[in-house]
């Protein structure tokens, strides 16, 4: 489903972000990506999703090169992909439901689809009765939960989670954890990034361990290993 | 389409009244721009009539001695009506100059006692020469001193002709008048160019604060133009908005001015507001739209790119 086919990135002052990076995810896997700050593992979310590209490599979502997607078709292709950062990244001035609600919107939805989808994906984490509230009236894992239902209403084939639980307290943590399980369990392709030692050993998925912009572990079912 | 549109209106809508603030502020620079751009227009419309009053004061008299033959006059009167240069030709016949001259000096106790001491009408029939152009006012009086020359001596008809003697001051006048056009002229192109900028940057201060919020809408999948969509149609309002705003400041200020522009330019500042209203309203609103919408799109493309 997603391939990495020796992808390096070095930037101008000739620092190596990702330096031959090689693997593939199938569909349906819960991957999670490891290592210290600096490692690689945003890098390699961000050349996922045509934020930055590759100095040398190809990066492939099914058949599709991703770097060669002309930019007016890129909107249509990240659409396929549901994005949930450390950050949460929600629109300030919107609220919960209509954060979800706009990336219906963008994705050109029915009114009609729209209200029945965000009230069901708010219900998935469970933040029904937060619906019309805006994120400043939000708690960090109550953030990460909209986000998360924004990232999933559209039904994409991935969700790519940036260290979704770094800015979260332990319980927050589990329950964050808890619901990407779920959508995967449900059939979404699910790759995070992460620190956290303690939900790296509570999945028992698939871990990629990331050093100096290489890939030094890649386990089946893998532990916290550094 | 319609749904993207109608999503795309809806959001400007709520974007403009959730960032209160960033509209307010939005909204006081370009009042102050479009101020700037309505009170360049009066200026401008000022000068303008003042320079043309200026120019319709500008006319060549043609004195006639009193022994002067009517049709003579005519004749001449005729000749000046045939040259192209010529505008209009108006004769004050004795009687005529007389009058006027009395009423003027009706309260001058000398001079009415010597016009009644000399018993005839000192004063002589004339005629006032408008041109077309300001410029053409040389050959006119050039064609006049020919007819002057070709006069018989022993029966003399023309006794002055003045242009030489309003020239100079009518000269001035016109070098001023333009002097100062240009110079405000200058001005408002600087003062107009200044608020343009003012107001670009604070759109763009205000979509600035947006930035992180663009990115995120890109990273959900929206298209540039249903990003791009609602903060042109908030650069729209604020533009409405603030020419309305622009147009009252300016309400109070014609009311105020406007018998003083009577008394100094017979010009009333506040009939031309009212009566030219829609042309006003249109270009200001209008700059303003024009303005907030070109501003918007500009600014977020900065962000758009990427």
């Amino acid at each position: 489903m997603i391939y990495f086919d020796k992808v390096s990135k070095l930037y101008s002052n000739n620092s190596i972000a990702l330096e031959d990076v090689t693997f593939q995810i199938a569909p349906r896997e819960f991957v999670s990506i490891v290592g210290h700050s600096g490692a690689g593992k945003t890098t390699l979310l961000k050349m996922l999703i045509a934020e930055d590209r590759p100095s040398t490599g190809q990066v492939f979502f099914e058949s599709l090169d991703v770097h060669q997607i002309p930019k007016t078709k890129l909107p249509k292709y990240r659409r396929k992909i549901g994005t949930v950062f450390q950050d949460f990244k929600l629109l300030a001035h919107k609220t919960a439901y209509e954060n979800i609600a706009f990336a219906m919107e963008a994705n050109g939805r029915s009114d009609e689809e729209i209200q029945e989808n965000v009230p069901q994906a708010l219900a998935l984490v469970d933040l029904d009765d937060k619906a019309w509230n805006f994120p400043g009236e939000l708690s960090g894992g109550e953030k990460q939960r909209v986000a998360i239902a924004r990232a999933i209403v559209n039904q994409p084939d991935i969700i790519i989670a940036d260290e979704p639980t770094g800015n979260l307290d332990p319980i927050a943590t589990y329950e964050v954890v808890q619901i990407l399980k779920k959508i995967n369990d449900l059939g979404t392709t699910v790759i995070m990034t992460t620190h956290n030692k303690g939900v790296i050993d509570e999945l028992g998925r698939r871990v990629i361990t990331m050093d100096e912009g290489r890939i030094v572990r890649d386990d089946s079912e893998g532990k916290y290993m550094l | 389409m319609w749904t993207s549109l109608k999503r795309i209106i809806k959001a400007g809508f709520v974007g403009f009244w959730r960032n209160t603030f960033v509209s307010a502020a939005a909204i006081f620079v370009m009042t102050v721009a479009l101020f700037v751009v309505g009170g360049s227009m009066m200026v401008d419309k000022l000068l303008g009539v003042s320079l043309e009053n200026i120019q319709n004061k500008v006319d060549i008299n043609v004195y006639f001695v009193t022994s002067a033959p009517e049709t003579e006059i005519f004749r001449i009167q005729a000749l000046l009506e045939g040259l192209p240069e010529v505008a209009e030709v108006t004769y004050t016949s004795r009687e005529m100059a007389l009058e006027q001259f009395t009423k003027l000096r009706q309260n001058d106790e000398t001079i009415m006692r010597g016009l009644e001491e000399l018993g005839d009408n000192p004063l002589g029939a004339s005629l006032s020469i408008r041109a077309k152009e300001t410029s053409q006012y040389e050959g006119i009086d050039a064609f006049l001193r020919e007819q002057k020359a070709a006069e018989n001596p022993q029966e003399p008809l023309i006794d002055e002709i003045n242009f030489l003697r309003n020239k100079e001051v009518i000269d001035k006048l016109t070098a001023i008048i333009y002097a100062v056009e240009r110079f405000s002229f200058v001005t408002m192109i600087i003062l107009v160019l200044a608020s343009i900028l003012i107001t670009f940057n604070t759109i763009r201060l205000a979509i600035y604060t947006t930035r992180d919020e663009i990115s995120v809408m890109r990273l959900v999948g929206a298209s540039n133009s249903f990003i791009r969509g609602p903060f042109m149609l908030q650069g729209i309002m604020y533009g409405i908005v603030a020419g309305v705003f622009a147009l009252l400041l300016l309400y109070p200020i014609v009311l105020t001015v406007g018998p003083q522009t009577e008394q100094f330019f017979q010009f009333n500042l506040y009939s031309y507001f009212i009566g030219d209203f829609g042309r006003i309203f249109l270009t200001i609103v209008g700059s303003g739209i024009i303005l907030g919408m070109i501003s918007s799109m500009l600014a977020v493309a900065r962000y758009l790119r990427v």
